[in-house]
């Protein structure tokens, strides 16, 4: 089992080797035909941009994206400059440069990748996908019979912030920097699953397509680990079979099937303020452009956040869109599952939670309202600050430094739930709602619990559980997401997650059960 | 001010003094010579395991303790004067204090066997056997095969220890059968199958005879009373029991000069107020031991829930409201292997003149379920439950109301507290017993009025 083990680690190392050395090789040689198809496509009326081109780029073979990508910018950054400084509005390009880049190198590649296409997948996500379940099967023997069985995580530098996870961290972090702000380094990726893109949505695959498939490749894999690793504990498979199908179904295949029919893409799941550009203008007016389709987005978002997240929130916590539902939700407790025992449990670390989660949110919230002011009157900037700025802090900072550089990057340091705990609005709203109106709450079983720590140890979310359980206490925190693990990992069975009558939802105790009845009621009820 | 001393600082120390806290200004200073801050003996497993860090096990941050005001001293007591109530340390220390409270807790039991003081011969109880078993069983090259004595709670625990590294484990057990002292015989041999199924060698029916030296005077063997066999072992676990940690107790009063000596038996004797013979001085937890004894329990209870107990109610009468223990239903936890347990009233091993019993075991024999009632009352006494988990309230009141077996059955589905989507089998539970008892008990649906109690 063993060899199996480490033969499926080798492989999927090759796989994984092979994905990063893409980045590194290739052709990509630009054409007149590909300039002048970019020129009428996008409307440039630079000449100066155009000749630009022409000296530095066209007809010359490159021989990686870094040099192409230099050249184009640079391209386009003198060309923006002078018209700048002559007043030519009409002639400055305003794409952001490396999707700009990204655009031309995507059509002008060439090479051994672009020309075997299936081969490369099968090179990259097949063998990736081949070593990790041949890593991952054989722990239904290695790991013994179904239990929880945390053994040696920390001992094992991939768990304990040893030399891996700081491996892990880098490589993470690099990916996000790269799928974020460098897609024109990238484009090697986005053609071994063009042959998948072109079958779903018929386009050719972009940088988010990659994602979007890679996403769902991990998550299916690393749920196969959840249901080995829970196989005894049924709360464990549902959850995870949920958030599953929903990242497959509604936020990949809808939306891309959407696409295919000339439709807007659409996540139907994914509910504002997390889905922070909803209210964007470029959104509402492609949305009302939509037709019947489009008008019920418009209608759906709007309920979903206003009504059927806060309701489902009171009847079930927020559980059931955190770690039932959510894409990055899915991804932490998949891919994450790992990690969770890295979370940062101290006071200190819930205080900066508080704070940094609703700051967030107030953030998304203003910059929504200017938006929304925006929108209706025309105007395009509230208060002296430009909408358009704010957006861009908000997408920078938020949207995909925090959400996706730190949020997953972080996951071998500082456990799975980084954006979820830290940064969330949507998860600021729900919070808000379950911790004051909900049903939902774990129970503490009586004076059952002996102080040992796990449940506290393997929560993602950093909630103290044994701080409460100790006391006898019931766990209601805005931070919660209702994933299960306390409950499972606790050794004495004190931890039950349920929805039950508000009253005496919260039951502060100071002595607890087991007691003499008489010293229970005099120091309790007094 | 006055000055609460307490020694020890595990559950029973640490509770009494956060209440005494709570409900007091008084000085508070706890001494243990055992670890810096209070960390949760029952999790040490996990420490050696790999699930937990050691930090983990501590469930207050170290600020904490400055925060509420408790005094830690770090250093071993040698010797009480209760003459002028002052607390002597083995490197000259001495601390007065007004009142004392001993909460040193237990040791494991040592039955004198030959060669039971080598190296790599350990208890399983201290932060220090930890660090020793760190030392002499790091992994299954420098340990090829551990040998267990003693089939109770920490035995097994050690067992599954050693098995998360793939140490071989002998388990020699005294009894029949695993714990058959507590379980009755059904629950007991479900557990010898766990521990067989892990691929333990569990000996029944077997005795140390002797621990056998190499050279060095660390362990080689050890050899089985009963049949003589050697077992050849790196490290040997004496885990049968544990008895109160009093021994500086004892020293000191042979060495007291002056004042009245701590009046000691197995344990510190203390009355129901958990008062020893000497105004000032409380003993609780482990190494309390009861004049007399409190209902069915035993006049020592070496288990963690007795010792929050006994701190909750000590901090009371510190605080000037002077009440009795009366430790409520009895109730406890464990878990063996993959299988938890959980018990609510009594079950003993054999049953008593006017108990009947019921069981129900589960196909996968994994789980069952052990209820105990009066055969002519009908009255509901205990339950055992292993791979189900129930809830302690439901159970509690049930007790408290002396409701029937009858009652408890319909109302089964109350106790559940299994995580949702589990497989429910109260269903089948209450059929075996109506086939079995010729009744017509009808299960009622989960009530989440009955379950919190709303009205």
């Amino acid at each position: 089992m063993k060899h199996i083990q480490n033969t499926g680690l080798a492989i999927f190392l090759v796989g994984l080797l092979t994905f990063t050395s893409l980045i590194f090789i290739g052709k990509y040689e630009v054409t007149p035909e590909i300039l002048n198809n970019l020129i009428d496509s996008k409307g440039i009326k630079s000449e100066l941009f155009i000749d630009n081109m022409k000296n530095n780029v066209v007809g010359k073979e490159f021989t990686n994206p870094f040099s192409l990508s230099s050249k184009i910018i640079s391209s386009l950054e003198t060309a923006n400059e002078t018209h700048k400084q002559n007043s030519e509005w009409d002639k400055v390009i305003w794409d952001k440069p490396h999707s700009f880049s990204y655009e031309i190198a995507k059509l002008s590649g060439s090479g051994i990748v672009k020309e075997h296409k299936w081969l490369f997948w099968w090179l990259t996500f097949g063998l990736g996908i081949l070593g990790a379940l041949m890593y991952i099967i054989p722990n239904v023997i290695v790991k013994g019979p179904p239990g929880i069985k945390n053994n040696r995580v920390w001992f094992n530098a991939a768990t304990n912030r040893g030399w891996i996870g700081w491996f892990v961290f880098i490589f993470l972090v690099g990916f996000y920097l790269l799928l974020y702000f460098r897609p024109d380094y990238i484009v090697n990726w986005t053609y071994i699953v063009d042959p998948i893109s072109k079958n779903i949505s018929g386009n050719l695959a972009s940088q988010w397509f990659l994602y979007g498939f890679l996403y769902c490749v991990v998550m299916t894999v690393m749920a196969v680990r959840m249901y080995i690793k829970y196989r005894h504990n049924k709360y464990q498979i549902l959850r995870t079979t949920s958030v599953l199908f929903f990242q497959i179904v509604f936020a990949f295949l809808i939306p891309e099937i959407l696409v295919r029919f000339e439709k807007p893409w659409y996540d139907f799941k994914n509910a504002f303020p997390l889905d922070y550009d909803f209210f964007y203008s470029w959104n509402l007016d492609q949305l009302i452009a939509s037709g019947g389709l489009g008008l019920f987005i418009l209608i759906w978002g709007i309920v979903l956040t206003l009504v059927i997240v806060p309701i489902m929130v009171y009847f079930f916590g927020k559980r059931w869109y955190c770690s039932w539902v959510c894409g990055c939700g899915g991804l932490a407790e998949t891919l994450g599952d790992p990690y969770r025992q890295l979370s940062d449990k101290s006071l200190k670390a819930w205080k900066l939670e508080r704070w940094l989660v609703h700051s967030v949110l107030a953030f998304a919230l203003v910059m929504t309202g200017f938006t929304l002011y925006a929108y209706f009157s025309g105007a395009d900037a509230v208060l002296g600050i430009k909408t358009q700025t704010i957006q861009d802090i908000y997408g920078f900072l938020i949207g995909s430094i925090f959400a996706g550089v730190i949020g997953t990057g972080f996951y071998p340091i500082f456990g799975n739930r980084v954006w979820c705990r830290f940064g969330c609005p949507l998860a600021a709203y729900l919070g808000i709602v379950q911790r004051f109106k909900s049903r939902f709450r774990i129970t503490t079983n009586g004076g059952q619990c002996i102080s040992c720590g796990n449940c506290s140890t393997y929560c993602e979310q950093g909630i103290d559980v044994r701080a409460y359980a100790q006391k006898g206490e019931n766990i209601v925190r805005a931070s919660c997401v209702g994933c299960g693990i306390c409950s499972a990992v606790c050794p004495r069975g004190v931890l039950k997650l349920e929805n039950g009558p508000e009253k005496g939802r919260i039951n502060p105790t100071e002595i607890l059960l087991g007691n003499d009845v008489d010293l229970m009621d005099l120091v309790n009820n007094k | 001010m006055e000055h609460i001393v307490i020694i020890g600082n595990g559950i029973s120390g640490v509770t009494a003094a956060r209440h005494i806290r709570k409900l007091s200004d008084k000085k508070i200073t706890i001494v243990s010579a055992e670890s810096d801050y209070f960390f949760s003996r029952t999790a040490l497993m996990y420490v050696y395991m790999g699930h937990l860090k050691f930090e983990h096990t501590q469930p207050y941050e170290n600020w904490f303790w400055k925060k509420n005001r408790i005094n830690l001293k770090n250093g071993y007591v040698e010797n009480v004067d209760t003459e002028n109530s002052t607390l002597h340390f083995a490197n000259g220390d001495s601390l007065h204090y007004d009142k004392l409270i001993i909460a040193t807790g237990s040791k494991p039991n040592k039955f004198g066997w030959p060669g039971q003081n080598l190296n790599g011969v350990m208890g399983m109880y201290h932060k220090q056997d930890l660090e020793k078993l760190e030392t002499y069983a790091p992994n299954n090259k420098v340990c090829k095969r551990a040998v267990i004595v003693g089939g109770g709670l920490i035995g097994i625990e050690l067992a599954e220890m050693l098995h998360s590294r793939h140490i071989p484990v002998t388990f020699l057990v005294r009894e029949s059968s695993f714990w058959n002292g507590v379980l009755p015989n059904e629950e007991s041999q479900m557990i010898n199958k766990e521990i067989i199924s892990n691929g333990i060698d569990l000996r029944l029916s077997s005795n140390l005879k002797e621990i056998i030296s190499d050279k060095n005077g660390k362990v080689k063997s050890v050899i089985i009373q009963e049949t003589g066999e050697e077992i050849p072992c790196n490290v040997v676990g004496l885990t049968a029991g544990v008895s109160p940690n009093i021994d500086f107790l004892k020293d000191s009063n042979t060495r007291t000069e002056s004042g009245q000596s701590i009046e000691t038996g197995r344990g510190v004797k203390v009355n129901r107020y958990l008062e020893t013979n000497i105004s000032n001085i409380y003993a609780i937890g482990d190494c309390a031991e009861q004049l007399d004894p409190i209902g069915n329990r035993r006049p020592i209870e070496a288990v963690w829930y007795t010792g929050r107990m006994m701190g909750e109610t000590i901090a009371q009468t510190i605080c000037g409201n002077r009440i009795e223990y009366k430790p409520g239903h009895w109730f406890n936890s464990a878990k063996f292997f993959d299988i938890e347990y959980q018990t609510y009233g009594w079950v003993w091993a054999q049953p008593k003149e006017n108990e009947a019993r019921f069981y129900w075991e589960h196909e996968s024999g994994k789980k069952c379920i052990h209820i105990s009632y009066d055969k002519n009352t009908g009255e509901f006494i205990g339950i055992n439950t292993f791979g189900i988990r129930m809830r302690h309230e439901f159970f509690d009141k049930m007790l408290t109301e002396k409701q029937s077996v009858k009652y408890v059955l319909e109302h089964l589905a109350d106790a559940n507290f299994d995580p949702e989507f589990y497989k429910l089998h109260e269903k089948e539970i209450v059929t075996k017993f109506n086939i079995e008892n010729v009744s017509n008990i009808q299960l009622k649906k989960k009530n989440w009025k009955r379950i919190f109690k709303v009205n």
